[in-house]
């Protein structure tokens, strides 16, 4: 794809003082008001004109892939369509102006609108209770294991439990979180099936296990049909089963986490429930439990005061809520509030669009188009596990690699050239030269099968001219980068001028 | 679409063993066409009265003017809707957005480097207390009671996971930490790091004095500042010229909405001998293959993507888009800006401070020296004055006494840009009426 290609100096590079924007009166300087020794010396940071800073970083978003551009066939991270609804529901100034200490009885609404989200989740992935708190999903991955602590703690078996399962297709994030709350990683191999076997996990479940995490379906895009031998075989050893939800749009409205087996688990609101990336956060990683596990949850917990909610979500008119900080055996908090209250309004703003029939229907969608994908490129190019998948598959350019020297990552730049993200690449870890593929519900036929022209004329060209490929990109604005030179002279950050170069 | 895959149906696509197939009737918010959505939502809009009442509540989370031109960028769709930039080449602005994200935390914080931004507030503490720990090899930690109260909480929550010791210093009589006796305490060189909050939760400044902060690094403890509210470093002395090895904090303030506590972005520096140490994503600058000067996420081998259980953090995400909020606004309001904001916070607070210890039985409680918040002692249950206020529409601060039993009788109360005369005189006119109809009634 065609970028404009804009010099874009730093902003530090731009700006001169003097230029400054009357966006506030003038005001005393701070020395009027406090000893000289309690003020920093100076600021050295730019003054730009508004219309500086407007073409700077509007030149800035030119240089920028996103969905609204075009299609990310990125596994692993649902890059689904952002319906601009939710953001405007978000900026409704009541509820983007609401301070996180205004009391209950000021908050009924934002309270409401938390409320029917979870009662809403809980009773879609069969879970007893959902908490808001966590920024994302890793950092819910965090809450889950340090509430599986907890709960050993509670039962006095800390001491014993020291071990968490994760299968070799897990995401980085579930070893990385576990070392996070002190417990042992055990690394469990996939079959020949690309799914965790039962004898392989009766083999590594003991004493010490606390927890395994699994996603189902999992990383390589397929169903692990023995999910549920698995859960009884972990319960029978006394461990708890987590569930990494970064799949959950594979199976929402299908089938359920709760009705699996699984104790503990999380959503990533921004791959499931349509909340915009931003470039890479912020994020929403809300934690479900099942029944014994809620009192585990950290606080605050959003408490109607007239409904249980047992029976999953009901309106919210006429009812009350407040912020529950009391429960003694709470894990504590993650974050500094109560949660990423804005994207709680983007997602429940998606649940309305959508109802149950809807959201199964999406998961529907979604597993629809990857076949779709799946059926029209595995002639060309090696799909390992070669049967139904769900909302992704994994391809892998191992033998056109060993053919032509063209590799995945080479894949991948050249769909940059073509108008398209990349698929995520060398992940998971178990398929050599491997291309993860997940296309969402929200592309259309006539997308796909663009797509799927342009991924078969790459493959086309890799076996005649494949230096072509190699080459890639052509048409972004920066070619390969020099990522060797990033890490061993790490240039993190722009430097004032010394005075003496400045003149 | 079902003939190419060779499937006979959607359903049977995605079929799953009978014994994990969906039971039990599933309830969720039911589906809405889209002006129904709007027209519910205005509905929560009318139930959450809170954000449009006169607000002198700070305490971590400020009300600040954002310039339109913050929000008319930062919602392009090219920002909101774009991933994570691992692929470079098609991420050049975002990323040269974040590299300045990086500069204006490391200028304004007066460190070496910043990252590319963490969760909130709190959990840039966590992370950074992890940070020193590995950097120490020590396992416990001493946090000032004067940190915000909801910070110290992650940390214990965090330090739970990792079975680190939290101590706290407790606050001297003028509000600021108490460091009398710090040497004696470090002494046996147990504490990974010193965590202290500048300006603190009572608003105090509380960058410890020049000798302590010897005391402390004699001691090989690391010094963490935390910093809740971002607006003051256009005016105070930065964490790293005081003497902090690590910065962290909220970047809130800087043109991210308040939006009842998220998503905010938290911020990390530190002195380039850390940089290995420090948690998530960063931006470096470097070359593309022709040798044009080009942006990458960069030393990902820190990171859990790569070295999973050996990573620094688990972190993944970072507040990107928050981030970029933050940049903008950094950008539009300069350094004469910033210093104006800063100038207009010292103003006001000093003003509100002046009309509310005019109310008789109205007291100030510290007297240490403050930027826009501090704390008064009313007479009676601060939490039964603060009630009476929001008879007149007025939020009067927070009910430290939920924080601190000994300080039940005292409100934090933060004044702004924002916050005019008229308001505060509202404020100082309820203020008494409230304190009056308490006597009557006894």
């Amino acid at each position: 794809m065609q970028q404009l290609a804009f010099d874009t100096p730093l902003i530090f590079d731009l700006g001169q003082r003097g230029r400054a924007n009357k966006y506030l009166p003038s005001a005393p300087p701070p020395d009027e008001f406090l000893p000289a020794d309690m003020l920093r010396a100076d600021l050295p940071l730019p003054d730009n004109t508004e219309l500086d800073v407007n073409r700077h970083f509007t030149r800035l978003s030119q240089k920028t892939f996103a969905i609204d551009l075009g299609f990310y066939p990125l596994g692993s991270c649902t890059m689904k369509y952002n319906p601009r609804i939710n953001d405007a529901m978000a900026n409704l100034p009541a509820l983007r102006n609401l301070h996180p200490f205004a009391p209950d009885e000021l908050a009924q609404g934002a309270l409401a609108i938390m409320w029917e989200l979870e009662r809403s989740l809980a009773s879609l992935f069969g879970m007893a209770a959902f908490s808001l708190n966590p920024a994302a999903g890793a950092h819910a991955e965090l809450t889950a294991l340090l509430i599986a602590k907890a709960y050993f703690k509670k039962i006095g078996a800390a001491a014993t439990r020291r071990t968490v399962i994760v299968p070799d297709t897990a995401h980085g994030t579930n070893p990385a979180s576990a070392a996070m709350v002190g417990y042992r990683v055990v690394s469990l191999k996939s079959d020949s099936r690309g799914r965790v076997s039962v004898d392989e996990i009766k083999a590594a479940i003991g004493p010490d296990t606390a927890v395994c995490m699994m996603t189902n379906p999992n990383t390589l895009g397929l169903f692990e049909d023995h999910i549920k031998e698995i859960a009884d075989a972990v319960h029978a050893a006394g461990g708890l089963m987590y569930y990494d939800g970064a799949n959950a749009n594979a199976l929402m409205g299908n089938a359920r986490p709760g009705d699996m087996g699984f104790d503990l688990m999380h959503l990533n609101l921004h791959k499931t429930f349509s909340i915009p990336h931003g470039g890479g956060g912020a994020g929403a990683g809300p934690v479900g439990v099942a029944e014994h596990l809620v009192p585990f949850l950290p606080t605050p917990v959003v408490r109607c005061n007239e409904s249980a909610g047992a029976g999953g979500w009901e309106p919210s008119e006429g009812k009350t809520f407040g912020l529950d900080f009391d429960r003694p055996d709470a894990i504590g908090s993650m974050r500094s509030f109560w949660s990423n209250f804005a994207h709680m309004v983007r997602a429940l703003a998606y649940v309305y669009a959508n109802g149950f029939a809807g959201l199964t229907m999406v998961s529907k969608l979604a597993v629809l188009n990857a076949n779709y994908i799946r059926a029209s490129i595995n002639d060309i190019i090696d799909t390992p596990y070669d049967e139904n998948c769900r909302h992704e598959f994994v391809a892998s350019a191992q033998a056109l690699k060993r053919e032509t020297g063209v590799r995945a990552l080479d894949i991948g730049k050249a769909l940059l050239d073509r108008g398209y993200h990349a698929p995520t690449v060398y992940f998971p870890l178990l398929v050599p030269e491997c291309l993860m593929i997940e296309p969402t519900e929200t592309e259309s036929k006539e997308t796909l099968d663009a797509f799927i022209a342009d991924f078969r004329a790459i493959i086309a060209t890799a076996r005649i001219a494949p230096e072509a490929i190699m080459e890639a990109p052509v048409n972004t604005v920066v070619g390969r980068i020099d990522e060797t030179r990033a890490a061993r002279h790490p240039d993190l950050r722009w430097h004032p001028p010394t005075a003496a170069a400045a003149g | 679409m079902l003939d190419v895959i060779g499937a006979e149906s959607l359903d049977a696509l995605v079929a799953v063993p009978e014994a994990v197939a969906l039971r039990g009737p599933v309830s969720v918010a039911p589906a809405l066409a889209e002006s129904e959505i709007a027209a519910a939502f205005e509905r929560f809009a009318a139930r959450t009265p809170g954000s449009t009442y006169t607000s002198f509540l700070g305490a971590g989370a400020y009300r600040h003017y954002t310039p339109p031109i913050v929000g008319a960028l930062a919602m392009r769709g090219e920002f909101l809707t774009a991933y994570t930039p691992y692929q470079a080449e098609v991420s050049q602005g975002y990323l040269q957005a974040i590299y300045e994200w990086q500069t204006y935390i490391a200028l304004l914080t007066g460190l070496d480097v910043a990252n590319a931004s963490v969760y909130d507030g709190a959990t840039a503490l966590a992370e950074g207390a992890i940070m020193a720990v590995n950097a120490t090899g020590r396992k416990a930690l001493l946090v000032s009671a004067a940190v915000h109260p909801n910070y110290r909480r992650v940390l214990r929550t965090y330090a739970e996971g990792l079975d680190l010791d939290v101590d706290e210093i407790r606050y001297a009589p003028d509000g600021t930490t108490d460091f009398a006796n710090i040497e004696a305490r470090l002494a046996d060189q147990r504490y990974a790091a010193v965590i202290v909050q500048s300006p603190n939760f009572f608003g105090a400044v509380d960058a410890p004095a020049a000798d302590v902060g010897s005391a402390m690094r004699a001691t090989g403890t690391l010094v963490i500042g935390v910093v809740a509210e971002a607006m003051s470093l256009a005016a105070l002395t930065p964490p790293g010229e005081w003497g902090a090895d690590i910065a962290v904090g909220e970047a809130q303030s800087f043109g991210v909405a308040i939006a009842y506590g998220g998503p905010h972005v938290g911020f990390i520096a530190t002195t380039a001998s850390h940089l290995r140490r420090i948690p998530g994503r960063l931006v470096g600058r470097t070359v593309d293959k022709h040798g044009n000067p080009a942006y990458t996420l960069t030393l990902q081998a820190r990171e859990q993507h790569i070295r999973r259980e050996k990573a620094t953090s688990n972190i993944c995400t970072n507040q990107a888009h928050c981030a970029l909020c933050a940049t903008i606004y950094l950008a539009a309001m300069g350094a004469t800006g910033l210093r104006d904001c800063a100038g207009h916070n010292l103003a006001r607070t000093r003003e509100l401070q002046a009309r509310v210890y005019a109310v008789p039985g109205v007291a100030a409680r510290f007297a240490a020296p403050v930027f826009n918040e501090f704390v008064v002692a009313v007479p009676g249950r601060a939490a039964d004055v603060l009630a009476r206020l929001r008879g007149s529409h007025i939020l009067g601060g927070v009910d430290l006494g939920a924080f601190y039993p000994e300080l039940a009788d005292c409100i934090l109360m933060t004044a702004t840009e924002l916050t005019t005369s008229a308001e505060i005189d509202a404020l100082g006119i309820a203020l008494a009426e409230s304190i009056e109809h308490a006597a009557t009634r006894v």
